[in-house]
């Protein structure tokens, strides 16, 4: 049978971001498959570089709009570790209930997008009217659905009330029963069984190789989770589990994912009985003494990494993103070999891809057959000249 | 006189009109349903009229790489196909055309849209279309036997290959229905198939390979297409009423009418359902469904009526 090769993306109705996946096609079998980046630059990190601490808290929050709790968090660690400021308890504790109630809308999100990946749309249907519950309690606590901006530096801008705390409770126990059904309909369900078992092979070799993180690499039978490995905020002394699966397939990922859930719902109740009591914040410096910070943290999709380097002013040297999705798309490609051409959607699907997080832009010359990375002054040079094309002026801003 | 008549029949009762409308109402009872079942609201009753209006205003875009005509005429072979269908199925009261070996001739007439599916997405040489159309003919060849299969049960315990005829004796002995019961679900699963609902929604898959066999069509041809689905669930729901539940039950008038729209909105409930109920499958899965699961139980109820005609005589 003669090969065809399909663009998938940058626009397809399956990726809701633009990337693209070159597949090679024998019949419905994929033979190779290529991931092109790029298509997303924001050119946040050098942005950020010229803003101060407390401005780059609100553009950190911006990388991604499913994580954007996890991206600061991980940034404030950063700056609080430069001042060497001391968080109060309660403020870490806050950080602690609203990072697990960000991971159950992010996992809760994920369950409906593979159920529509697999064309399964009631899942779909279902699994998002449940995560408006939790994204209610998350404007309750914080005054937004999806950027929280509850981080400050030196602590949390709102506190939690008696109230609030029922009325969080009172949703978590709903969707406790909701997540316990939905365990049952992912095990259960002979469709949706013959869709994600042995789809997606990622051997526990490989996933070490290739430097997944997250389910992914939990789903690999590898026990990676930074909340335990190196726990941050208060999550040394909270009773909870690091899931793993051995199946290595969609089908553990969507176990994970779910059995995850399970364990937020957990470290919430936890939190919220064992609210340590004092201030939610500290004053601190604007200025930053000069110096370098790396720190990670457990985001919903895995790993994440922030570097920062301050220069002694109120605005950082250099700050560096290393977001899960780009750990996990090496992994893709390994994933989707050899599979079918129906899988395609719901093995990309299950990394959980954050494409504007990953993106970095990246110019490959194909008749010189360099890369080049573009800076801050080639990227203005290259705007102003594209906006003068269009009989707009920008040269004198 | 004798002339206007017929082409009454044609374009209004039960042709055309008949089953644009009624095509179009069961759209939006099927999406009202799997909403309702989906928990959500689904959309207004207008809805239908509104899509076709709307993309019959669109315009049209032909790729330069097609070829036109076949581009152009294939929707309306597929609409056409579907409504001569129609004529030899009994509605409410008898059928327009009923002739001995009409059932043969509805499933005929019944495949031909699935081919011009095929022919559309391969006429149309882009890469989705292609990877569609493939899929549409190897998804033929799962769930047309089993279909014809489910269809030729009742065929035979009636002793007659014309719809009517079968219609007609299941009326008079209304004990033999429940009887069909294995043969009306395998029919009912098929007719998923052939209609390429979910979960077999496999040769235009929208996550996997867009629109599929119809990524290239837009506007009003979009539009025929789609109506000729409409329109084969209308007919598939009459075709399964007629052959399995003994068609209008010797009742005539009104009740006859009430029976119908009753007996074809159940069927599409049970469409419905199948379709909130499960994930799309694979292709090869199906493939294996159809012809490990679906055909054994379609020939398991020809098998059963051979028995039953032996022993009623």
């Amino acid at each position: 049978m003669s090969k065809i090769t399909i663009p998938f993306g940058p626009q397809h109705v399956a990726l809701k971001e633009p990337e693209n996946f070159m597949l090679v096609l024998e019949g419905e079998q994929i033979t190779g498959s290529t991931i092109n980046l790029g298509y997303n630059h924001r050119g946040m990190e050098k942005a950020a570089e010229g803003r101060t601490y407390i401005q780059d808290l609100y553009l950190i929050e911006r990388v991604c709009g499913i994580c954007s709790h996890s991206h600061t968090t991980c940034y404030i660690t950063n700056v609080e570790e430069l001042a060497k400021c001391e968080t109060p308890k309660r403020a870490l504790a806050i950080r602690t209930l609203v990072a697990e109630l960000e991971r159950v809308h992010s996992h809760l999100l994920w369950i409906g997008v593979a159920g529509y990946e697999m064309g399964f749309e009631t899942l779909f249907m279902y699994t998002w009217r449940d995560r408006e519950q939790v994204l209610d309690c998350l404007e309750l606590l914080s005054g937004n659905r999806v950027h929280y901006s509850i981080n400050t530096i030196g602590g949390v801008r709102r506190d939690v009330s008696a109230e609030q705390k029922a009325e969080v409770m009172k949703r978590i126990n709903y969707l406790v029963e909701r997540t316990n059904y939905y365990i049952k309909l992912a095990t259960e369900e002979p469709t949706v069984l013959a869709r994600t078992q042995n789809v997606g092979k990622l051997p526990k070799n490989v996933a070490i190789e290739r430097n997944a993180v997250g389910p992914t690499a939990r789903a690999s039978g590898i026990i990676s989770d930074v909340r335990k490995d190196d726990p941050y905020l208060i999550y040394g002394e909270l009773d909870f589990k690091a899931i793993s699966h051995d199946t290595c397939d969609v089908f553990g990922r969507l176990v994970v994912r779910a059995l995850e859930l399970v364990e937020s719902y957990k470290i919430i109740k936890q939190v919220l009985n064992n609210l340590p009591e004092g201030p939610i914040a500290v004053k601190v410096p604007m200025r930053i003494a000069p110096g370098e910070a790396v720190n990670h943290y457990e985001a919903p999709r895995g790993e994440d990494i922030h570097y920062l380097k301050s220069n002694g002013t109120d605005k950082p040297e250099r700050l560096k993103v290393r977001a899960p999705t780009l750990a996990n798309l090496q992994s893709v490609s390994y994933m989707l070999e050899g599979g079918w051409m129906a899988d395609v959607p719901l093995v990309i699907a299950a990394i959980d891809p954050c494409m504007s997080c990953t993106d970095r832009a990246v110019v490959w010359d194909p008749k010189k057959g360099k890369k080049q990375t573009y800076g801050w002054e080639e990227l203005r040079k290259l705007a102003i000249e594209q906006y003068r094309r269009r009989g707009v002026d920008f040269t004198r801003l | 006189m004798d002339a206007i008549i017929p082409l009454v029949k044609i374009t209004v009762f039960p042709g055309f009109l008949f089953l644009a409308v009624y095509g179009m109402f069961l759209q939006w009872v099927d999406r009202k349903l799997c909403a309702t079942m989906q928990n959500r609201m689904g959309p207004p009753w207008f809805q239908p009229i509104a899509d076709f209006i709307k993309l019959l205003a669109k315009e049209v875009i032909i790729p330069d790489e097609a070829d036109n005509v076949m581009f152009r005429v294939l929707p309306f072979f597929a609409m056409a196909a579907v409504m001569t269908a129609l004529f030899s199925i009994p509605v409410w009261g008898t059928a327009m055309f009923s002739f001995q070996g009409d059932l043969i001739a509805v499933i005929y007439l019944l495949t031909i849209p699935t081919v011009t599916f095929f022919l559309a997405g391969w006429s149309s040489k882009s890469p989705y279309a292609t990877v569609g159309s493939m899929r549409v003919l190897t998804q033929l060849f799962a769930y047309e036997v089993p279909l014809m299969l489910s269809l030729i049960g009742p065929a035979i315990l009636a002793g007659s290959w014309n719809i009517t005829e079968i219609s007609a004796f299941f009326a008079a002995r209304p004990s033999l229905i429940p009887a069909q019961l294995l043969g009306f679900l395998a029919a009912i699963i098929a007719l998923q198939g052939k209609l390429e609902r979910l979960p077999f929604d496999i040769p235009h898959a929208k996550n996997e390979i867009a629109g599929g066999q119809f990524t290239e069509y837009s506007g009003r041809l979009l539009n025929f297409f789609l109506l000729a689905v409409d329109m084969e669930l209308v007919v598939g729901a009459a075709l399964l009423n007629a052959v399995f539940l003994g068609g209008a039950l010797g009742l005539t008038g009104a009740a006859a009418i009430g029976l119908f729209l009753a007996k074809t909105l159940a069927i599409t409930f049970l469409l419905a359902l199948l379709k909130v109920l499960m994930a799309r499958i694979r292709i090869e899965q199906m493939i294996n469904f159809c012809w490990k699961y679906l055909a054994p139980v379609a020939m398991a109820q020809v098998l059963f009526d051979i028995f039953l005609k032996y022993k009623i005589g």
